[in-house]
């Protein structure tokens, strides 16, 4: 019920500013009779549409992580967006190696087959996509070697 | 004979050794990637557009590659079906049905055999269909001009919104999300930026595959962390193949039965494997003399859902090639990987690029006979890869989205953005709101708008232009049935309760 609820709210919130946003859209002299705006705004419309009727009528509640387990997502997240960031400037082996023991021991809690889960991805892949498929990955920082 | 030439053309391209090995390849990883319990046909699909596009391949190739998979991966979903009581994929959800109660008897050898022939069946059947029916509907589509392709859009969420989901209002509210993320960049006609907030890599828009990728393989990382991933160890016995003769003979109705249901459902906009595998389970049920023994391993009931899910995969392509409009989330993945290799799918296919779809068709029958070969006598193989552990499996499947995103455009920014859609796609899962529409809304936004643009264009600025034309009525009335029936519909076709996998883990 209540995610929902808070769902609808955040998307008519977003829908508004998805509308003022499009109302700055500028158009050139030469515009067809329709404009850049005009489509936006009825999908914005839509989403409000939408948005009411799930305020009006929820479904049942969705099972929410538990705090815990909500951590965890977080901890996901944070691992996830890091290794987005660090691939470039650290090489591809490093932070793959890294990245796919944490997800690995958040799915299994055991150190030792994490640790050894993501040194054989790390290397694995790197062999796969560089090697056999030629793809266009640094393997370490550059100027280590 | 038009078809029997066009097809010797198809032949001759695609009997190279290198199509051929590719089409290999990709039937191998296909059937390990439908296996597996958490990737699909959609997710697999989109987890190998960006890394064989970084590979360099030409146009047919990719799309004999990527089919193969696409295919293989319809093939393998009944293996986890039928050994573990967990679907490998969406539509092999009913095969599960009867295909575990049979492998529970001691019968998963002859389970997987019967339903890989099945497979072969309704594939094969609905690949010819392909041949007669896409050259018919690309001359009526012909015809079609933007306020036709308008409607035929709202067709194709109407339907997707209304048959795929369960709650109209959601499925509705993710296509909006997803059209109006097609909105951000550079609008075509004016030039003029939209919703950038000046920051420049949104200029050229949001790359649909991070969207897809995130959304289908990223979202199932956090997912499967959440749920947990009950360690997949394998609870039956596989024996010795050996081919149920008999059973065969005896579900061969089954199986025509189901592909000519699955065909149709897979034609129709929105409608899709899922659907197809369910109706033609329903049905065979309702007509099998072998009734009461449907859900406790019934060989009819293992045929009927794998030839209709094979055959709604073939009988999905028809709109895909002719209108540009996909049926479901996997052929979405697949228009995705044409526009990638800037092949616009459409009623000009058939005329302008003869060689594309017709090597195309032809690979798809070379892939099929492949895909029998290896689902029936090695399926041992496969049944090996499932013993994967999902720790080691799951961050796999993490790092190859992020390579394959990485190399296609090696920006950081995309990356993000594909975490972030994969957070999109987790939270849209907790609230059962479907993701495909999303995807849908991202592929078709601009031809949507672009359509509606050029129809005030040519009507100037007259909104009533939109229904003028028979066609152009017929499907804004088939949008709204496609929308409002499902509502009525779905009290009566109730899905059936999954086997007791509980119930019988205990025992």
């Amino acid at each position: 019920m209540a995610a929902d609820r808070i769902f609808g709210v955040v998307m008519i919130v977003l829908a508004l500013g998805y509308i003022l946003s499009a109302m700055n859209i500028q158009t050139s002299f030469m515009s067809d009779p329709v404009g850049p705006r005009v489509f936006p705004y009825m999908v914005a419309g839509v989403i409000i549409l939408c948005s009411l009727v799930m305020l009006l009528r929820p479904d049942p509640n969705a099972n929410w992580p538990a705090p815990m387990m909500a951590l965890k997502i977080g901890a996901a997240l944070t691992v996830l967006v890091g290794y987005a960031l660090l691939i470039r400037p650290m090489g591809f082996i490093i932070p793959t190696a890294i990245a796919s023991a944490a997800i690995s021991y958040m799915i299994s809690p055991r150190p030792v087959p994490a640790a050894l889960a993501g040194l054989g991805l790390g290397t694995g892949l790197f062999v796969l996509f560089k090697v056999v498929l030629g793809l266009g990955l640094v393997a370490f920082p550059r100027g280590w070697f | 004979m038009d078809i029997l030439s066009n097809l010797a053309l198809g032949f001759s391209i695609a009997l190279s050794p290198w199509t051929l090995f590719l089409a290999l390849i990709g039937c191998f990883v296909g059937t390990i990637i439908g296996c597996l319990p958490g990737l699909g046909p959609s997710n697999g699909v989109a987890l190998l557009i960006p890394i064989s596009f970084s590979l360099g391949l030409d146009a047919i190739s990719a799309l004999v590659l990527l089919t193969s998979v696409y295919y293989g991966a319809m093939y393998g979903g009944r293996i986890s079906s039928i050994l573990l009581n967990i679907p490998g994929d969406e539509p092999a959800m009913m095969t599960t049905l009867d295909g575990y109660p049979m492998a529970r008897q001691g019968r998963a050898g002859d389970a997987l055999v019967i339903s890989g022939v099945a497979s072969f069946y309704g594939a094969v059947i609905a690949t010819v269909g392909l041949m007669f029916l896409a050259p018919m509907l690309s001359r009526v589509a012909f015809q079609f001009g933007p306020a036709e392709y308008f409607a035929l859009y709202m067709l194709a969420f109407c339907t997707l919104g209304g048959v795929g989901s369960n709650n109209q209002a959601k499925a509705a509210m993710a296509a909006a999300i997803g059209l109006g993320i097609a909105m951000i960049g550079l609008d075509k006609t004016t030039g003029m930026p939209r919703f950038t907030f000046g920051e420049l890599h949104l200029m050229d828009g949001i790359d649909f595959l991070v969207a897809i990728v995130g959304l289908f393989a990223v979202a199932e990382v956090f997912h499967f962390i959440e749920s947990h991933g009950k360690n997949s160890a394998i609870g039956v016995k596989l024996g010795k193949i050996r081919i149920p003769w008999g059973d065969l003979r005896k579900s061969q109705g089954a199986m025509a039965r189901g592909t000519g249901i699955g065909f149709v459902a897979g034609i129709l906009p929105g409608a899709g494997a899922s659907l197809g595998s369910f109706l033609a389970y329903m049905a065979e049920k309702s007509v099998s003399k072998n009734r009461a023994n449907f859900g406790k391993g019934a060989p009819e009931g293992v045929a009927a859902p794998e030839a209709g899910n094979n055959a709604a995969a073939g009988g999905a392509l028809i709109p895909m090639l002719t209108l540009g409009v996909p049926g479901s989330g996997t052929t979405a993945v697949l228009l995705a990987l044409l526009l990638t290799l800037n092949i616009t799918p459409g009623p000009l296919l058939f005329t302008e690029k003869p060689d594309v779809v017709w090597s195309l068709i032809a690979a798809l029958l070379i892939a099929n006979i492949m895909l029998l070969v290896m689902n029936v006598p090695m399926v041992k193989v496969f049944v090996k890869i499932l013993s994967v552990p999902s720790w080691v499996l799951l961050p796999g499947v993490t790092m190859v989205a992020f390579v394959g995103i990485y190399s296609l455009t090696g920006s950081s920014f995309d990356m993000l953005l594909m975490v972030a859609f994969g957070l999109l796609g987790w939270i849209c899962r907790k609230l059962d709101i479907p993701t495909v529409p999303i995807i849908l809304g991202i592929l078709l936004g601009n031809a949507m708008e672009d359509n509606l643009r050029r129809a005030m264009v040519l009507s100037n600025g007259d909104w009533t232009y939109l229904f003028s034309s028979g066609i152009s009525v017929a499907l804004w009335t088939a949008a709204v049935l496609g929308f409002v029936a499902p509502m009525f519909l779905r009290r009566v076709l109730k899905k059936p309760p999954l086997p007791a996998t509980e119930s019988y883990d205990r025992d």
